[in-house]
C-alpha cells in the first residue's frame, strides 16, 4: 500500500487517490449502507436542511395550488415576455441534470474510474433536477389540464402534435431523458440495494430492500449480464448528454427572436448545462463529504477532477458569449446587432455583466490547485456559476423577448412573488428528495467502491 | 279539496265529485291511483333499490344532454321576421353633445350587441367612432340605476309622480319651475317644453354641456366646416377629427382626399398647444399656447410672419386664395371668432355653419344666478351632471342646495344624483323612443331596440307627467309630435320609412343665436397656461364608467386608465419633473392633484388635462384618474392659468406603449411628396426563390391594406373589435403588466425632436402572414392557416405555450393570462356577440380578420349559387373607420379593392424583411414638403 505522501509525488503533484488506504471491502459496505439503514441519529446539518427543503417544498404546493386555481397570470408574464420564470428554470434544472449523466454515463464509457464514488449521487441529483425541470413545461402551460396534447396518443379525432414544434422535440427529449437516467440510475443500484438488503436487520427492511434488489445473489453471471446491461445503456445516454440540451435550445434557436436565433445555441447549451450540472454536484458533494465522513472515498482528486472539467466548460461557455457577440456584428442585422447592445447596456445589463462575472471570470479561479484542493474555495466558486448559469437563461428568455422587433411593444418584465416561489419552490423539491434520498439509499455505490479496492489490492 | 267536508261540496268540478262517490272518495286518496297501490302493497327493499338503480342509471344517461335548469319557453308563435339565431339590424340615432349620430345596431334575440354607422345619416356615413361604439356597453352597465331614489331611499315611481304632481300644483304658473336638459336637438322635447310654457309662462329652460362654451353663456357654437372642398385647412387650437358634432364627416372628407393618389392633396397647417389627432395629422404642425391663438390669427390677419409655419402657409393661403379653411375652436373670445370669419372672408370660401340647433335655451350660468338668488323652487335636471361637470365659480352644487324639489333623470346615481332630492333612473337612448337632429339639420328618429331594463324612463315621460298625464309613453308622444309635424297624408307609411332608414325626411328652419362678449384671461407671474380638454375616451365623462373607454389608450399619450397633467420637455426638465411625478395644480382656491406626463409637442410653459375623469360619471370604474373639473371656470372654459407645485410621491401610469419611437426601424415609412413614384409604375418586384404566388392558390384569398395617409388614430377601429369580438377588458393593474387583450391597436411614434415631433399613427391587427412563424412553433397545432389564406386560432385546441406569441414578431397576439371573462356581470354577459367564442383563462387569441362575418357571408353565398362580391364582407374595424383607411377583401382577385389598393407603389409589409409575407399590409405616408 502506498502512503498519502507517496500517492502525491506523482509527476504534476496531482491527487491521484480514488479510495484511501484504509477502505476495505467491509468498510465501504458499512460505510456507506450505514447511512441508510441506521436509525442513529443523522448529522444535525441534515434535520436543519431537510426541515428548511420541506418548507420551500410546502410553498411549492401552495404557489401550484394557486396557480390552478386563478391561472399563469399570478406570475409577472405578459406580452411582450410570454415566457418568464418557468421557462428560465426549465433550462436550468435541466442543464444540472446533465452533470449526472455526464459523470456516470460519458465518464463510465471514458472508463474514468474516479467517477465511481460520485456517479450515484449524481445520478439521483439527475432524476431530481429533471423531475424539477419537467414541472415547468406544464405549469406554466395556460391549460395544465390538457398537457397530454403534447403527446402522440391516438386521438379521436385524427389529432396530432404538431411535430415542427420544437415544444414536441422537447417532450421527446425530456422524457426519454427521464427514463434513460431512471433506469441507468436504477440498474447501477441494484448490487447495493443487495447489499444493504443483506446488511438489514428488520425483515420488513430486508423485504423492502430485497425485493428492490430484483433478486441479486451476486453470482459472477449476474455481475456479467449486469455490467453488460450497464455498459449499454452508458452508451445510450451519452448521446443524450448532448441531444437533451441541444433539443431545450431549439426551443429558442428556432424561433425568430433576436437573440434566440442563432446556431451557436446547441454547443452553447450544452456546455452551459455541464457548467452549472457540475457546480451543482460540488454543491451538494462537498458539505455530504464533510458531514457523513466520506472524505476516503470522495477525495481530493475526484473535486480536482471536477474543478477541471468546470473550468473547460466554463471557458467554452465564454467563448459562447464571445460568438454570440460576434456573430450579432457580423449579420449587420439591425435587430441582432439592437439586441446585443441591448443586453450589454439596457435594462437587464446587470444581469448580464453578472453572468460574465459568475460563469467567465470567476471560475478562471480554478486555474488555480490551491481553489481546486481546497473545498471551500471550489464550493464557491460552484455556488457563482450555479448563480451564473440561472442568470444567463434570465438574460436569454426574459432579454430577448422584452425588446424584440416592435417597438411599441417592448416591456420590461417584473416578476412576482409566485414567480419566486415556484423556483424556490422547486429548491425545496429537489433537497427534499435528495435529503430522503440521502436517508434511504446508499449514496456511493458500494460495489463499484469495492471494485476499486479490489483493483488497488491487486496493483500490489 | 272539501272530501273530509260531510256536506256536500258547494262548488264542484265534476259530476263525480259532486256525487261524492266512494270511488271518486278512494280516488282522491290515492293520487296516483295505479303505483301508489303497489307501493302500499309492500314494495320489497330489494325491488325499490331495485327502482332506485335504474332511476340513477337512466338520470346518468340523460345526464349526457345536461338541460338547463331554467324553465324554457319556445315561442308559442314566431314574431315576425326573428329567427333564433340571426341578428336583426335597426336604425337608430345617439344624441351626443345634443346632435344625432345615426347607427344601426345589430340585435340578437332582442339584445343590441354592436353598433355601426348609418350609411345613409348625413353624420356618420357608416362610420363610427369610439363613443358611439362602446355605447353599447354602457346600456348594460350593472352599475345603472335600477330605481327611483328619494333622498338616497329606494322609492316607487308612483311616489315621485304623486311628489312632482302636488310640485306644480303648487306652482302652476311654473315661476319656480326650471328645466335642465343636456344640449339638445330633440324637436319632440323642444315641442313638449313649449307646449309646456304656454300652460306654465314662468317655466324656463335652461340646457347645459360641459364641451360646448356656449350652452354655459350664451355664445356661439362652434361652427361646422366643409373639409370637402378646402385646398388649405388651417386648424387654430382646433381638433375638427376628434370633437364636434361633424368631427367623423369631416374625417372623411379629408381622408378620402389624402388617400386619392391624384396629388391635389389638402395641406393641413394646425396650432395647437397639446398634440391632438388633427394636430398629429398636420402637414405643418406649430406649437401654440392656448393664450397665443389671437395673436396669431391677428398676425395672419395682418399678414405678418415671424416664423417659418406662417410664412409658410401666407404663401400657401395665397396660393389658393378662395379655397382656404380657417377653424379657430373654443376660445370664448369675440376676437378670435371675427378674426377668423375675417380671415375666412379673405382667404376661403365659406366661414362654416353653425351646428343644428332648435329652441333657445338659456344658460346654466343663469340657470345657477337664478339658484343662488333663491328663485328656483323646482329643478328638473334631465340627463346631465352639472354638480360634477359644471365650471366650478358657479357652484353648481352649493346653489342646489337653495333649490325646494329637485329631481335628476339619469342613468347613473352620479354627483347631481346625490345632490338632488329625487333620482329617477333614465332610459338609455337603446332602450328610448326620441328624436333629434343630425348637425346639418336631418332629423332621425330615435328608437329602442330592448324594453328598459330597470324600467327607466325618457325625458319626455317625464314632461309629459308635468302636463299632469300620468304614465304616458314617450313612443305616443314622439309619433303625437310628428304626426302633427310632417304634414303628409300617409303618416304610418313616413313613420315606417323615417324608423327603417334612419333618417326622416323633413327640415326644420335653423333658430338664431344671441352671443356675449369675454376677454381672454391673463396670467399672474409664475403660473403655467393650463388647457382644459375633452378626454378622447371619456368625453365629458360621461363614458367613465364604461370599461372599454377606460381601457382605450388615448392616441396621443397612450395612457389609460386615468388621465395626467401634460407638460413639454422643456418645461419638465425646467421644474425637474418626470413622467409619473404627482403635482399639485391650483387656481382659483381650487386644488387638484395628478401625475406629470411629459409629451413631445406640447407648448411650452402649459400644462394641458383632459376632463371626465375622476369621479364624474359615478360607478365602480369612475374613481381612476383625477377630477379636473374643479379647476374649469366659466372665464377660463378651455384655457387659463395655474399655478403648479410638486406635491409628494409618483404614479404608476398605466399605458399600452412604453417606447415612443422607432429607433430607426422603419415601421411606419414616409415617402416625401417629391419622390413619390406615379401609380402607373409597376410595383418593384420581390425577389425570391419560390413562386412568388406560392400561397395565392384558389379563388378567396383575403387580405387587408391600411392606407397610413387616411388613418387619423380615432381609435374607432379598437373598440369596433372589441364589441364585435367579445374581447374582455382587463382593468389597470393588467394592462400595467402589459396584458391588454385589444387585437387592433394604434402604434403612435415619434419622430425628429421631442420639442416638436413628428407624430405617425398606424394600426396593428394580425398581419396573417403566408409564411406565419407563430404557426411553425405551437405544439398542438393550435394555430394554422385555412384554405383562404387567414391565420387561424383554434381556441379549443390551444393549450397556452405562449410560443406563439414570442415568435410573433409583430406582438399582436393577447393571451387569457387569467378567467378575464370571469367576471363579467351578468347583465355585460347580454351584449357578448354570439358568433364569436368568449375565450377561457389560458387560450391564446388574436385578429381573425372578423372571421364570423366571412363565414356568415360564407353561408349566404352558398344559398345564392354565387361567389362572395367585394366588400361584401367588411371586419368590424374597417366598418367603423371614418377615415376609410382600412380596405379588405379578396387579394386572389385583382379586380378588388383591396388588391388595386396593394397594387399601389406606397403598398409595404410591416417588417417584410422577416419573409413572414404579411396579408395585412401598409400604404406609406405621403409627407407633403
Amino acid at each position: 500500500m502506498k502512503t498519502e505522501r507517496e500517492n502525491n509525488d506523482n509527476p504534476l503533484g496531482y491527487p491521484t487517490e480514488l479510495v484511501t488506504a484504509d477502505t476495505t471491502y467491509r468498510s465501504a459496505s458499512e460505510q456507506v449502507a450505514d447511512i441508510s439503514l441506521s436509525w442513529k441519529p443523522h448529522p444535525r446539518a441534515w434535520y436543519i436542511g431537510f426541515a428548511i427543503s420541506f418548507c420551500l417544498l410546502m410553498l411549492l404546493f401552495l404557489a401550484v395550488t394557486w396557480l390552478f386555481i386563478r391561472g399563469v397570470g399570478i406570475w409577472g408574464v405578459q406580452i411582450p415576455v410570454a415566457w418568464g420564470f418557468a421557462i428560465v428554470n426549465f433550462v436550468w434544472w435541466v442543464g444540472i441534470g446533465h452533470a449526472g449523466t455526464f459523470i456516470s454515463a460519458f465518464l463510465l464509457l471514458m472508463s474514468q474510474q474516479w467517477r465511481n464514488s460520485i456517479n450515484r449521487f449524481t445520478e439521483a441529483m439527475t432524476l431530481f433536477a429533471v423531475a424539477c425541470a419537467g414541472l415547468f413545461p406544464l405549469l406554466h402551460l395556460g391549460r395544465p389540464q390538457v398537457f397530454y396534447w403534447l403527446f402522440p396518443y391516438p386521438d379521436t379525432m385524427g389529432l396530432w402534435p404538431q411535430f415542427r414544434s420544437p415544444l414536441v422535440w422537447d417532450v421527446f427529449a425530456v422524457s426519454t431523458y427521464l427514463i434513460v437516467s431512471l433506469v441507468f440510475w436504477y440498474v447501477g443500484l441494484i448490487p447495493d440495494l443487495a447489499t444493504v438488503r443483506d446488511l438489514a436487520k428488520p425483515l420488513w427492511k430486508r423485504r423492502l430492500y430485497g425485493v428492490l434488489a430484483l433478486g441479486w445473489r451476486n453470482s459472477a453471471r449476474h455481475w456479467q449480464r449486469h455490467q453488460t446491461l450497464y455498459l449499454i445503456l452508458g452508451g445510450l445516454a451519452t448521446p443524450l448528454v448532448v441531444s437533451v440540451h441541444s433539443v431545450v435550445s431549439f426551443d429558442f434557436s428556432v424561433a425568430i427572436v433576436p437573440g434566440w436565433h442563432s446556431t451557436i445555441f446547441p454547443p452553447y447549451f450544452v456546455a452551459g448545462a455541464i457548467l452549472s450540472g457540475f457546480a451543482m454536484v460540488l454543491n451538494i458533494v462537498i458539505p455530504i463529504r464533510k458531514f457523513y465522513g466520506l472524505e476516503n472515498m470522495i477525495t481530493s482528486k475526484h473535486l480536482n477532477a471536477m474543478g477541471c472539467v468546470m473550468l473547460v466548460v466554463a471557458l467554452i461557455v465564454g467563448y459562447g458569449y464571445v460568438v454570440e457577440t460576434l456573430m450579432a456584428w457580423y449579420s449587420g442585422d439591425e435587430f441582432e446587432i439592437f439586441m446585443i447592445l441591448d443586453r450589454m447596456t439596457g435594462h437587464y445589463s446587470w444581469i448580464y455583466w453578472l453572468v460574465i462575472l459568475c460563469n467567465v471570470i470567476v471560475p478562471q479561479a480554478l486555474w488555480s490547485r490551491q481553489v481546486r484542493l481546497t473545498p471551500w474555495k471550489l464550493f464557491i466558486v460552484a455556488a457563482f456559476a450555479n448563480l451564473g448559469m440561472w442568470l444567463e437563461r434570465v438574460v436569454i428568455v426574459i432579454q430577448s423577448l422584452s425588446k424584440d422587433f416592435m417597438t411599441s411593444s417592448w416591456q420590461n418584465y417584473t416578476p412576482t412573488f409566485w414567480d419566486w416561489a415556484t423556483l424556490f419552490g422547486t429548491l425545496g423539491l429537489f433537497f427534499t428528495l435528495l435529503f430522503l434520498f440521502i436517508r434511504f439509499v446508499p449514496i456511493i455505490s458500494i460495489s463499484e467502491i469495492r471494485e476499486l479496492v479490489h483493483e488497488r489490492s491487486h496493483e500490489h | 279539496m272539501n272530501e273530509k267536508s260531510p256536506h256536500p261540496v258547494r262548488q264542484w268540478r265534476s259530476l263525480e265529485e259532486r256525487a261524492a262517490t266512494p270511488e271518486f272518495r278512494e280516488w282522491l286518496e290515492r293520487e296516483f291511483p295505479p303505483l301508489a297501490s303497489e307501493w302500499h302493497d309492500g314494495l320489497s327493499r330489494r325491488s325499490f333499490l331495485k327502482m332506485m338503480g335504474a332511476s340513477f342509471a337512466l338520470a346518468g344517461l340523460g345526464a349526457c344532454t345536461r338541460q338547463p335548469r331554467e324553465k324554457i319557453v319556445p315561442y308559442v308563435s314566431q314574431p315576425e321576421r326573428v329567427i333564433p339565431g340571426r341578428p336583426l339590424t335597426f336604425a337608430t340615432a345617439m344624441p351626443l353633445g345634443g346632435n344625432a349620430h345615426g347607427l344601426l345596431v345589430e340585435s340578437h334575440e332582442g339584445r343590441p350587441t354592436k353598433i355601426e354607422g348609418n350609411p345613409a345619416h348625413p353624420a356618420t356615413l357608416g362610420a363610427s367612432d369610439v363613443f358611439l361604439q362602446a355605447s353599447v356597453l354602457d346600456l348594460y352597465d350593472p352599475a345603472r340605476s335600477k330605481a327611483p331614489t328619494h333622498r338616497g331611499e329606494i322609492a316607487p315611481w308612483p311616489a315621485f309622480q304623486q311628489a312632482m304632481l302636488e310640485q306644480t300644483q303648487r306652482d302652476p304658473t311654473g315661476a319656480g319651475l326650471r328645466i335642465l336638459t343636456g344640449r339638445t336637438t330633440s324637436s319632440t322635447l323642444i315641442d313638449q317644453i313649449d307646449t309646456l310654457r304656454q300652460r306654465m309662462p314662468g317655466l324656463r329652460w335652461h340646457h347645459f354641456e360641459p364641451l360646448d362654451a356656449s350652452t354655459i353663456e350664451r355664445g356661439p357654437s362652434d361652427p361646422v366646416h366643409d373639409l370637402s372642398v378646402a385646398e388649405v385647412i388651417v386648424a387654430v387650437d382646433a381638433d375638427p377629427f376628434g370633437e364636434g358634432p361633424a368631427r367623423l364627416v369631416n374625417i372623411r372628407q379629408w381622408a378620402n382626399r389624402r388617400s386619392r393618389m391624384d396629388r391635389s392633396r389638402p395641406r393641413l397647417y394646425v396650432a395647437e398647444p397639446a398634440p391632438t389627432i388633427t394636430g398629429a395629422r398636420a402637414d405643418f404642425r406649430r406649437i401654440l399656447r392656448g393664450s397665443a391663438v389671437a395673436g396669431l390669427l391677428r398676425q395672419l390677419q395682418e399678414g405678418r410672419a415671424d416664423d417659418e409655419w406662417s410664412r409658410h402657409l401666407l404663401a400657401d393661403l395665397e396660393r389658393h386664395q378662395g379655397s382656404c379653411l380657417f377653424i379657430a375652436g373654443r376660445s370664448p373670445a369675440d376676437e378670435v371668432r371675427a378674426l377668423t370669419d375675417m380671415l375666412n372672408a379673405r382667404y376661403g370660401r365659406s366661414a362654416g355653419k353653425k351646428p343644428a340647433q332648435s329652441g333657445s335655451p338659456d344658460s346654466l350660468a343663469e340657470l345657477a344666478a337664478a339658484m343662488r338668488a333663491g328663485e328656483v323652487q323646482t329643478l328638473l335636471v334631465l340627463g346631465t351632471n352639472p354638480v360634477a361637470t359644471a365650471p366650478s365659480d358657479l357652484m353648481f352644487g352649493e346653489a342646489l342646495g337653495r333649490v325646494g324639489f329637485s329631481a335628476h333623470l339619469g342613468l347613473m346615481a352620479d354627483a347631481t344624483a346625490q345632490a338632488c332630492q329625487w333620482h329617477l333612473p333614465e332610459a338609455h337612448y337603446l332602450e328610448s323612443w326620441s328624436d333629434c337632429l343630425a348637425f346639418d339639420g336631418t332629423p332621425s328618429l330615435v328608437q329602442p331596440l330592448i324594453e328598459p331594463l330597470y324600467g327607466g324612463w325618457t325625458a319626455h315621460e317625464l314632461l309629459a307627467l308635468l302636463t299632469g298625464t300620468i304614465n304616458s309613453s314617450s313612443h305616443k308622444i314622439v309619433r303625437a309630435f310628428w304626426r302633427k309635424t310632417a304634414g303628409v297624408t300617409d303618416f304610418e307609411e313616413f313613420w315606417r320609412r323615417s324608423l327603417a332608414s334612419g333618417v326622416v325626411d323633413f327640415r326644420f328652419n335653423d333658430a338664431a343665436e344671441e352671443t356675449t362678449r369675454r376677454e381672454p384671461q391673463s396670467s399672474r407671474a409664475g403660473e403655467l397656461e393650463i388647457n382644459f380638454r375633452m378626454d378622447p375616451a371619456l368625453y365629458d365623462g360621461r363614458f367613465g364608467n364604461n370599461g372599454w373607454l377606460r381601457e382605450l389608450a388615448a392616441p396621443l399619450t397612450k395612457v389609460c386608465w386615468g388621465n395626467v397633467v401634460q407638460i413639454s420637455p422643456a418645461t419638465a426638465a425646467r421644474l425637474g419633473l418626470s413622467t409619473g411625478d404627482m403635482v399639485t395644480l391650483e387656481r382659483a382656491g381650487r386644488s387638484v392633484d395628478g401625475p406629470v406626463f411629459i409629451q413631445p409637442g406640447h407648448a411650452d410653459e402649459a400644462v394641458t388635462v383632459t376632463l371626465g375623469h375622476g369621479h364624474p360619471a359615478g360607478g365602480s370604474n369612475a374613481g381612476y384618474g383625477f377630477d379636473a373639473y374643479p379647476l374649469r371656470t366659466t372665464d377660463a372654459l378651455w384655457t387659463g392659468f395655474v399655478s403648479l407645485r410638486r406635491s409628494k410621491g409618483k404614479q404608476e401610469i398605466v399605458t399600452t406603449q412604453h417606447h415612443q419611437t422607432m429607433d430607426g426601424r422603419e415601421f411606419v415609412r414616409v415617402v416625401n411628396s417629391a419622390d413619390e413614384k406615379p401609380d402607373t409604375e409597376p410595383p418593384q418586384k420581390e425577389e425570391t426563390l419560390y413562386h412568388p404566388d406560392e400561397f395565392l392558390q384558389g379563388d378567396l384569398q383575403w387580405g387587408m391594406a391600411i392606407d397610413l395617409n387616411a388613418c387619423v388614430g380615432c381609435n374607432a377601429c379598437i373598440i369596433a373589435c372589441q364589441a364585435e369580438n367579445n374581447i374582455p377588458v382587463v382593468g389597470p393593474g393588467q394592462v400595467a403588466m402589459g396584458r391588454e387583450m385589444a387585437w387592433i391597436r394604434l402604434d403612435r411614434y415619434f419622430e425628429g425632436t421631442e420639442s416638436a415631433p413628428e407624430i405617425h399613427f398606424q394600426p396593428v391587427p394580425c398581419m396573417h402572414c403566408e409564411n406565419a412563424p407563430c404557426e411553425l412553433v405551437c405544439p398542438v397545432g393550435a394555430t394554422l392557416h385555412d384554405s383562404e389564406g387567414l391565420n387561424v386560432q383554434i381556441y379549443n385546441r390551444c393549450i397556452g405555450t405562449r410560443y406563439c406569441s414570442n415568435n410573433c414578431p409583430y406582438k399582436v397576439r393577447r393571451f387569457n393570462f387569467l378567467e378575464y371573462n370571469g367576471d363579467v356581470s351578468s347583465s355585460e354577459r347580454l351584449q357578448k356577440n354570439p358568433d364569436v367564442t368568449v375565450r377561457v383563462r389560458g387560450v391564446m387569441e388574436k385578429c381573425t380578420y372578423c372571421v364570423q362575418r366571412i363565414s356568415a357571408a360564407r353561408i349566404e353565398v352558398k344559398k345564392e349559387f354565387r361567389a362572395i362580391r367585394d366588400g361584401e364582407v367588411i371586419p368590424a374595424c374597417a366598418q367603423a373607420c371614418p377615415a376609410e383607411a382600412i380596405t379588405f377583401g379578396n387579394v386572389a382577385d385583382p379586380q378588388s379593392r383591396v388588391s388595386r389598393k396593394k397594387r399601389s407603389p406606397l403598398n409595404y409589409g410591416l417588417l417584410a424583411e422577416l419573409n413572414t409575407r404579411p396579408r395585412t399590409t401598409y400604404l406609406a405616408k405621403v409627407r407633403i414638403e
